[in-house]
């Protein structure tokens, strides 16, 4: 790792910076389980960051601690180079960290418009007061809020469904309106656990693209989860690879996939 | 019209401005209940130690007189001095504010991921410890409380529609209080809706009451919104408060307004607004109806205190989710 410079320019031609995230000896444990097992890594600005491994590897766990959901017993988290103190999850979101989840947390009974638009809250600056006594301001700020939001249904090509009710949409779509939740809040580091899980073919070729794109065009910083190698491949710079709740493996994709412990781990090799 | 008719129309009209109190109570519920998922069995006596302190405040009541009078020997019962209704109203207000404060602080936060039960459990707790630190603190006798709304039968609704009956037809009698009652409860309704719909803080609230994760997720804090749910919830006791405790005085019966929600909530749903507020207005005035029509005639009278109940019950066994809830189909 430390061979890696401090900035670089990728093949397809994006600039990757320097260390945004880095995670040092993390463990995590639920009562006896050891989720995560002394893992470190870290996530430079601009890339897209994979991470990969068999079902209860820990992969959402780590997330989860990234997004403060979690909070490890043991490690370090730093973030724009100092350490962070653990953080609720609001906190977090608050330092410019989006995320989705893998179970899709959406609020069923708002429509797309207002699902999207709870993403800017934390660019929402006036108070509860202000609001109520000086409309004129608040009314701007909305108006604001509602571009960029607008801005985003285009991008993810929603524009059709914006006032439907979350609820009644299929999973593709809702899967699609989280990613668009997690960008309203236009983030310098977006969280995406399995945003292709349970999709065909089609959806998924969509999704990659819009991942893609964000990255490309605003520079968004990316970690995510996924099972797909084949997406792995297409999309990530570098590749963490987990197998229970340790780290066995590291680096760019054609070359964590072409390591023998990968290859163990997935074909379910015994673990001595 | 038949005068029989007539005041047929007079006691479903007086039901409906008693639905609007309940409505109120029950509207505290569902507030709390969407947002956490806590029944909140404390509501009630939130409306009786709100109205408790109001008087308190205006009357100058030494708060804890009892108390500092048995360990001091004094004989402290009044400042001597009158707040006016509107500032004693916002200091309730502040009052109400801190006990959410206090709440969240010392309960909630500390049983969150809890069962429902155990959060349940708490408020019954929450409940008896308000009851009776509102005896400590203003008495427990029972007071009036007047801040000037006027009070009384309408003579000018009395005198208009007098003309609609025969002879022994005196007009409709329509309480003044339970006019203003259903004003302000309309006022705070639609105020209440504003700042859901169309403030930060609103769509926070909406936000997690529909799901905690996400809510998270955004950057919302769920302590912040715990305190300002309780803290609305507070308001909201405090004006049904101040409406029966002008009616019927401030006393301990007062926290009993939380029974007369119960059916509302049963019809309306716990967790919506509009079932709230329809399902008060169904049931106070279904009640009125049913003793004026059945009750009183055939049943020797009294049907008010179980009536409601029996109509939530026939209700839910038909439609278990409520006036405004969706179908629940159990997935296998
Ligand atoms: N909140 C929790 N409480 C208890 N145990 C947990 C919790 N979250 C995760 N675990 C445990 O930690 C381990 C790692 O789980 P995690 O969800 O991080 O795996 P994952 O790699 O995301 O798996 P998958 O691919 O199935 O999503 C599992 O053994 C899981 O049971
Ligand atoms: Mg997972």
């Amino acid at each position: 790792m430390s061979a890696q410079p401090e900035s670089y320019v990728t093949p397809d031609g994006r600039t990757i910076g320097g260390v945004m995230m880095e995670m040092k000896n993390i463990t995590l444990r639920f009562g006896g389980v050891v989720a995560i097992k002394d893992i470190s890594f870290d996530i430079r600005e601009g890339e897209i960051r994979a991470i990969i491994g068999p079902n209860g590897a820990g992969k959402s766990s780590m997330l989860n601690i990234i997004s403060g959901f979690y909070v490890p017993q043991e490690g370090e988290v730093w973030f724009n180079g100092a350490r962070r103190a653990p953080l609720r999850p609001y906190e977090v979101a608050g330092q410019g960290i989006a995320r989705t989840f893998q179970n899709i947390a959406l609020f069923e009974g708002m429509s797309v418009l207002d699902n999207i638009m709870t993403g800017r809250l934390t660019h929402m600056k006036s108070g509860l007061f202000s609001q109520a006594l000086w409309y004129g301001k608040a009314a701007r700020e909305e108006h604001e809020n509602r571009e960029v939001v607008e801005k985003i249904i285009d991008f993810l090509e929603i524009q059709n469904i914006r006032k439907t009710p979350v609820g009644r949409l299929p999973y593709g779509l809702k899967k699609r309106v989280e990613l668009g939740r997690a960008l309203a809040a236009e983030p310098k580091l977006l969280l995406l656990d399995e945003p292709m899980a349970g999709m065909n073919v089609e959806e998924k070729e969509d999704m990659s693209r819009f991942i893609l794109d964000v990255n490309d065009e605003y520079g968004t910083t990316i970690a995510l989860i996924e099972h797909d190698m084949g997406v792995v491949m297409d999309l990530s710079d570098r590749v963490v690879v987990m197998d229970y709740g340790k780290k066995i493996g590291d680096g760019p994709p054609e070359e964590v996939r072409t390591s023998q412990a990968v290859i163990d781990a997935y074909l379910g090799v015994s673990h001595d | 019209m038949p005068d029989q008719l007539l005041y047929g129309i007079e006691a479903a009209v007086n039901g409906l401005m008693a639905g609007v109190l309940y409505a109120l109570v029950a509207l505290g519920f569902v507030l709390i209940f969407k947002s956490s998922g806590i029944f909140n069995y404390a509501q009630g006596v939130f409306a009786l130690f709100s109205a408790l302190t109001l008087v308190g405040i205006m009357e100058g009541q030494v708060p804890f007189a009892h108390l500092i009078n048995s360990i001091f020997g004094t004989e402290v019962h009044h400042f001597g001095w009158h707040v006016p209704a509107v500032l004693a109203i916002a200091f309730t207000v502040l009052v109400m504010v801190g006990l959410a404060i206090l709440v969240e602080r010392y309960i909630l936060r500390h049983l969150v991921n809890q069962p429902d039960i155990i959060l349940f459990m708490a408020t019954i707790g929450l409940a008896y410890f308000m009851e009776g630190f509102g005896d400590l603190m203003w008495g427990s006798d029972i007071k009036t409380l007047d801040i000037g709304i006027p009070q009384g039968g309408s003579f000018w609704i009395e005198e208009n529609t007098a003309w609609l009956g025969g002879e022994g037809f005196y007009g409709f009698f329509i309480d003044r209080l339970d006019i203003v009652a259903a004003c302000v409860a309309a006022v705070l309704v639609v105020g209440l809706t504003l700042f859901s719909q169309y403030t930060k803080q609103g769509r926070a609230l909406r936000a997690v009451a529909d799901d905690h994760q996400a809510a998270l997720s955004v950057g919302i804090s769920l302590r912040f919104i715990w305190v300002l749910v309780w803290s609305i919830a507070g308001v909201v006791a405090l004006v049904a408060g101040i409406m029966w405790g002008s009616k019927s005085g401030v006393q301990f019966s007062l926290s009993l307004i939380a029974l007369k929600a119960l059916p509302v909530l049963m019809l309306g749903g716990f967790t919506s607004i509009p079932g709230a507020i329809v399902g008060g207005l169904i049931i106070g005035m279904g009640e009125k109806l049913f003793e004026f029509a059945i009750g009183a005639p055939f049943l020797g009278g009294a049907t008010e205190n179980w009536f409601a109940y029996v109509l939530a019950l026939l209700f839910l066994v038909f439609r278990p989710q409520g006036l405004f809830g969706e179908k629940i189909i159990e997935r296998v």
